[in-house]
């Protein structure tokens, strides 16, 4: 337990241990040599720049996931959490995650959230910024990336 | 009075300013508020305010136009301001002062009033590896136009000019050198009276871009010798949107006017036009007349203070917070040349400086983090961006105590 705040300070709810974790230990961090789509993400506000790597199979699964880059601890983690959810899924079900998070992040009204049709698991870590609107594109980064890699934009997204 | 007693008694004189601001008497998270992102934005005294508030109450009309009561009110306190911000920089004349929406459309005024009519291919423009995007892009974009080139006065690891270079750099067919007074990302004062005379001595004219330093010095454009001098009024405690060109009226005088329509013309036809003279035909539309007025309040109101006085207390400060800031284990100083204004910049273990403002903001501490627009000097430094405090005459010791306590915070937090 962290002593600087305590259990009622909403900078936990921001900075949750998973968050914090996926931070320290960014999951499928780095090149995918083998990648069949890639698009890089960038926050003109911060000036972060990450680029997200996909592999998608003939069946359109998406075998393998990775990115690189530099960014806060809230879109390192999201762009962790968003590799180790899509690896094996198929990449239809891979941009309704990416419809799902972006709508979640983006309304601050939780209610709505619920009626949601996809479970969003681990990634509700993400809640906290929901509170922050400065951080949301943070949280959104990696997955605007995903969307454009897997339309095939070839042009960089921005968050803006 | 001892001179330790005496240079304390100034410091709580000047501190004691700080309730004539009334954003700062605010709570953030239920903590009062630090405002550490003067740099930024500086926060505007009650005087500054009210003397808006006061003109759109009673005085509010069309400047130059009107022969009623109140175009004549809302004209003399508009060019009553141009007077004032006059002899707040000891201009030669009052027709060298134009009143633009800030620093960028002064740079740009002169990219393309000044410059581009005299640019063609291998010309060249000076800057320097510190400048703010403001002084950076507006030549790029005069530079394609025309086929100039825009060179670059690299600096060293601490931030400061490498004015050995800046020697090579400064050749006949250089027609501009434009070069911040103090950059807003590192702190660093510029000697920009002795780059002047070195430039004049080839008789390259200098526009300084001084948004950093109007707050902070006395500043006296024929002292300094620069040719074109560039502010804006929200980094002085006055409105955004306003802000000011000083240019010398002789170049003035020759330039084609930047933008066309109201107010700058003497007479329109569709045979031709005859442009209004100077100051006005810089000053095409309807002009920010509340933001201008408010910012001959804010004029007012720093030579109250006194920016001698200013200028102390905040060297004071900055030395208390670099001190303090650097105690810190895992902080890296951004920015440690030899003679400062107002800022600091740092980072702090491998904490993202996005991740410190948001838990700072939330303990009350206001910073700027991010690459502050001036992107060069964050690859210079192979970062992303940094987190940034700068410091404006209502800050003191209090307030860098508070952002120590906060940067722990964070650091605890992380760890």
């Amino acid at each position: 337990m962290n002593a600087a705040f305590d259990n009622n300070d909403d900078m936990r709810d921001l900075y949750r241990e998973l968050i914090l974790d996926h931070a320290r230990n960014p999951r499928h961090f780095g090149k995918l040599d083998n990648a069949t789509h890639c698009a890089d993400g960038i926050n003109p506000l911060c000036g972060d720049k990450l680029r997200l790597y996909l592999h998608v199979d003939e069946d359109q699964s998406i075998t393998a996931a990775g990115f690189e880059g530099s960014g806060c601890a809230i879109s390192v983690a999201s762009a962790s959490l968003l590799t180790d959810l899509v690896i094996g899924l198929p990449s239809s079900q891979a941009r309704d995650y990416y419809s799902a998070v972006t709508q979640r992040l983006g309304t601050p009204d939780a209610s709505i959230a619920e009626s949601e049709s996809i479970d969003l698991g681990k990634l509700k870590a993400l809640d906290g910024v929901r509170e922050y609107p400065s951080r949301i594109k943070c949280a959104t980064l990696a997955w605007h990336a995903m969307n454009s890699a897997l339309t095939n934009q070839s042009t960089p997204v921005s968050t803006e | 009075m001892t001179n330790a007693q005496q240079s304390q008694s100034q410091q709580a004189a000047v501190e004691d300013y700080r309730q004539d601001f009334p954003a700062l008497q605010q709570t953030i998270s239920g903590h009062p508020l630090v405002y550490l992102d003067s740099a930024s934005s500086a926060q505007q005294p009650a005087s500054v305010i009210d003397t808006v508030a006061e003109y759109q109450r009673n005085d509010h009309s069309n400047v130059h136009r009107g022969v009623h009561t109140l175009s004549h009110r809302a004209t003399e306190a508009y060019e009553g301001a141009r007077d004032k911000i006059q002899g707040f920089i000891n201009a030669a004349s009052r027709n060298e002062i134009i009143h633009t929406s800030g620093t960028t459309e002064s740079i740009n005024l002169v990219a393309q009033s000044y410059c581009r009519p005299l640019l063609s291919a291998g010309d060249k423009i000076l800057t320097t590896e510190l400048e703010h995007h403001s002084n950076i892009v507006p030549w790029q974009l005069v530079c394609e136009q025309t086929g100039a080139e825009l060179l670059v006065v690299p600096m060293d690891d601490r931030g400061q000019l490498k004015l050995d270079e800046l020697d090579n750099l400064l050749t006949a067919d250089v027609r501009l050198m434009a070069i911040g007074h103090v950059s807003n990302a590192l702190g660093t004062i510029n000697p920009v009276k002795e780059i002047i005379a070195k430039a004049h001595a080839l008789d390259i004219p200098v526009l300084v871009d001084g948004a950093q330093g109007v707050p902070h010095m006395q500043i006296d454009v024929q002292d300094l010798g620069c040719d074109f001098y560039a502010f804006s009024g929200h980094k002085m405690y006055g409105p955004t949107g306003t802000g000011i060109l000083y240019g010398r009226e002789k170049l003035l005088e020759a330039m084609p006017p930047y933008k066309g329509g109201g107010d700058m013309i003497i007479e329109v036809s569709f045979a031709g036009t005859v442009f209004n003279e100077l100051p006005y035909k810089f000053e095409a539309g309807t002009p920010n007349i509340s933001g201008v007025i408010g910012l001959g309040a804010a004029v007012d109101y720093l030579q109250s203070v006194g920016l001698q006085q200013i200028a102390q207390h905040e060297s004071r400060l900055l030395d208390y917070m670099t001190q303090e800031v650097g105690r810190i284990d895992g902080i890296r100083l951004i920015g440690t040349a030899e003679n400062k204004a107002s800022v600091q910049s740092f980072l702090l273990d491998d904490i993202h400086a996005h991740d410190l403002g948001t838990i700072l903001d939330h303990q009350g501490v206001a910073i700027r983090t991010g690459h502050h627009c001036a992107m060069p000097v964050m690859s210079f430094f192979k970062v992303p961006g940094t987190a940034r405090a700068s410091l404006g005459l209502y800050n003191n010791t209090a307030d860098i105590d508070q952002l120590i306590v906060a940067l722990k915070k964070a650091q605890q937090l992380f760890s």
